[in-house]
């Protein structure tokens, strides 16, 4: 493989401890050489990439994405995801288990990652928790692992039954793996298509109470301090409630390994964006009430939340143009996350970018063990994102390389711009100029 | 030519399709009539391919009944043709409420002939019973506080939750459906709609006792109150055979006056296209 050598560029990476100007060269899929801009010693003959007035950082992590294969490759491709990935500026994505069939087995695990699918950038699998995510038989996680799985959840379909959600944790730290939770009480949501309170009466929709999350987090946050082994490691997905960052803080104040992330969305928008019953508001966790939003920009400033994790769920147009109850849950995320929280987290409200790419690479890598990834220290693979921060655009949704385009966000002004995105030493997408 | 009107029913109806129906006529537009069986909707044609249908034949207007909320925005988004709500889900049922309204108005307010912000200043109306599935309860208790009618709505809390009385301003809840009935000029009493209670159990003997409208309690309480009901009604269970057929009923004059509201609407969507 060729060298690439990236000059003139800003270098942040946040696990490293670099922020300033800095050659690096990328070699055989890993970083090899990082220097003072002009001083690099092994890049004679490397292809170069100018990236002055840009910012280099390590490519962005998403570990909660649905990449619809297989089964569903109307809605997306692992190909076409990634390729969507790419074009965000990130470089691994966590795919979860609700394919068809369900993901619970090495098999289809280590089918994900075959290079036949054509992905762009690396594909993390993360496994079904049980038999076909029905809750009750508990998969075989040591395989799962064997195969390349990085963590084990059941998803949509949350682990609802104690003695099987205790097992479960257990289970998955015996062989090393996070247990990732979707919390959602299902008995209190059923027939609910958006968050319960003043604007579902109003619209007449029946609502999803937060206590349906809330009460599952708080439940499962007892279960790994009754289990009392420090291997434990429960990750709350998609937190939307105040009510549920305050119990992961609260864990955490107690020494429990769990952490949790939060999407784009769900700091950003609130109930009232359903409006009148626009399918593109439709997601699960709902967007919930501007006190449960405010709560979640106040977590990701504190520190309580780990990820920012964009919850990526392509969906065709004709399943969003139903009535919004018959309307599948979620929206597409990962082209439109960075450039969303640039423009509210750092511009906003003055979250340091080294915070906000933190948020998006390296803690996200380090909460799901993915060695390597994350940063860009000498040794670390070449997954590099290069971006323009300064950069103000407007995010059209018919532009996507997703095959979907169920965004909120199409017209909205996002900051920071990619320029390129490098996935294990190869440009995966290059703006077009 | 005559103007062509399509009637979009997935729900069953007797009052609001006759009445639709016969305003349309009455304008002189000729209609048609799609009910969910008895359709394409039947093998699974989705409500934007069934719109532009009725489109293609030559509607020019749609109405709608449907039992998904907002099925009706859905519906406009996608044929760009004036959609009219006749109910949609547990949301809204417009017209129902302006019904209600002319039926009030000739009660307690003979000499109105236009309406403003304090048309029902110092009127009390309640509204009984199944309020959490009930479009046409929020349809009244947004359009009636408009017109400075207070609305106050009466049941228990699996019928009516909390959060009903943020819905709007002049909302008020009473638990208590004689201290309600006590301070009413209209006494509106709804059906408890079983198709939508999705698993909900209620005692109904209880509900009764709590919430039925019989002789004494009218009597008793509001001797003077205009009873009303968007019907169907279910002799019995929320008011008793006496009440619904006594003078204090208006029950059947809704129905009447539903023709004439829904010629205004019905005129007022083949204006609104600009089409000639």
């Amino acid at each position: 493989m060729t060298a690439l050598a990236i000059k003139g560029g800003h270098l942040l990476d946040p696990a490293a401890g670099v922020d300033g100007l800095k050659d690096i060269l990328l070699k055989d899929g890993h970083v090899v050489e990082i220097a003072a801009p002009g001083k690099l010693k092994q890049a004679n003959g490397a292809e170069v990439l100018d990236a002055t007035c840009l910012t280099v950082a390590p490519g962005l992590v998403d570990i909660h994405v649905h990449l619809r294969e297989p089964g569903q490759g109307y809605k997306e491709t692992i190909a076409s995801g990634t390729a969507a990935a790419a074009a965000g500026g990130f470089t691994a994505v966590a795919a979860m288990p609700n394919t068809r069939p369900v993901n619970d087995s090495p098999e289809i695990t280590r089918w994900m990652q075959a290079p036949e699918r054509g992905a762009s950038v690396r594909v993390f699998p993360i496994g079904a928790a049980t038999r076909g995510s029905k809750g009750e038989a508990i998969n075989d996680f040591a395989a799962l692992k064997a195969a390349g799985a990085v963590a084990v959840t059941d998803d949509g379909y949350p682990i609802l039954k104690e003695n099987i959600m205790r097992e479960t944790l257990a289970a998955a730290a015996r062989v090393g793996l996070s247990v990732i939770q979707h919390a959602e009480d299902t008995r209190l949501t059923q027939g609910a298509s958006m968050n319960a309170g003043p604007t579902a009466f109003r619209l007449g929709l029946r609502g999803m109470p937060p206590e349906a999350e809330y009460g599952l987090v708080e439940r499962d946050i007892r279960l790994v301090g009754e289990l009392r082994d420090a291997r434990v490691h429960l990750h709350v997905a998609h937190t939307s409630t105040g009510a549920a960052v305050a119990a992961v803080r609260q864990a955490r104040r107690n020494g429990l390994h769990v952490t949790c992330e939060v999407a784009p969305h769900h700091f950003l928008l609130t109930e009232e964006h359903v409006c009148m019953y626009d399918t593109h508001a439709k997601m699960n966790p709902p967007l919930r009430a501007a006190a449960d939003r405010d709560a979640m920009i106040e977590a990701i400033l504190d520190g309580v939340v780990d990820a920012i994790a964009t919850d990526h769920a392509p969906h065709a147009v004709h399943e969003k143009e139903v009535e919004f109850e018959n309307a599948p849950n979620g929206i597409t995320g990962l082209e439109t996350a960075l450039g969303l929280s640039l423009r509210w987290l750092h511009k906003e409200w003055k979250m340091p970018i080294g915070r906000v790419l933190s948020l998006l690479s390296a803690q996200p890598a380090a909460l799901l063990g993915l060695k390597g990834r994350g940063t860009l220290a000498v040794g670390s693979f070449a997954d590099v994102v290069i971006f323009d921060p300064k950069a103000e655009w407007i995010y059209r949704a018919r532009e996507t390389r997703s095959k979907s385009r169920n965004t909120p966000f199409d017209g909205w002004t996002m900051q920071g711009r990619v320029r390129w995105t490098i996935s294990e030493g190869r440009v995966v997408y290059s703006a077009p100029s | 030519m005559k103007r062509k009107i399509a009637l979009l029913f997935y729900e069953s109806s007797t009052r609001t399709r006759t009445s639709f129906e016969l305003a349309a006529k009455a304008l002189g537009a000729d209609t048609t009539l799609v009910s969910s069986l008895s359709s394409s909707i039947e093998k699974g044609e989705s409500l934007k391919d069934t719109g532009l249908t009725l489109r293609a034949l030559g509607a020019e207007a749609i109405i709608l009944r449907h039992n998904s909320s907002g099925a009706p925005w859905l519906l406009e988004a996608e044929t760009r043709l004036p959609v009219v709500n006749a109910g949609d889900g547990m949301h809204e049922h417009p017209t129902q409420a302006l019904l209600d309204l002319r039926t009030i108005l000739t009660h307690l307010r003979p000499d109105v002939v236009t309406v403003d912000a304090q048309t029902l200043a110092g009127v009390t109306i309640t509204i009984v019973g199944d309020i959490m599935h009930s479009r046409v309860a929020r349809s009244n208790m947004m359009l009636l506080p408009r017109l400075g009618a207070h609305v106050i709505l009466c049941g228990s809390k699996e019928l009516l939750p909390e959060v009903a009385g943020l819905a709007g301003p002049g909302i008020s809840i009473e638990r208590d459906f004689d201290a309600a009935l006590h301070q009413s000029d209209v006494v509106m009493m709804l059906r408890i709609q079983a198709e939508r209670l999705a698993g909900l159990q209620l005692d109904l003997e209880e509900y009764k006792a709590n919430y039925q409208l019989t002789g004494p309690r009218l009597a008793n309480h509001a001797p003077k109150a205009v009873v009303m009901h968007p019907g169907p009604i279910i002799r019995g269970m929320e008011v008793t055979s006496g009440v619904a057929d006594g003078v204090q009923s208006v029950i059947l004059e809704q129905v009447k006056n539903g023709v004439a509201i829904r010629m205004a609407v019905v005129e007022r969507a083949l204006t609104a296209g600009g089409a000639a």
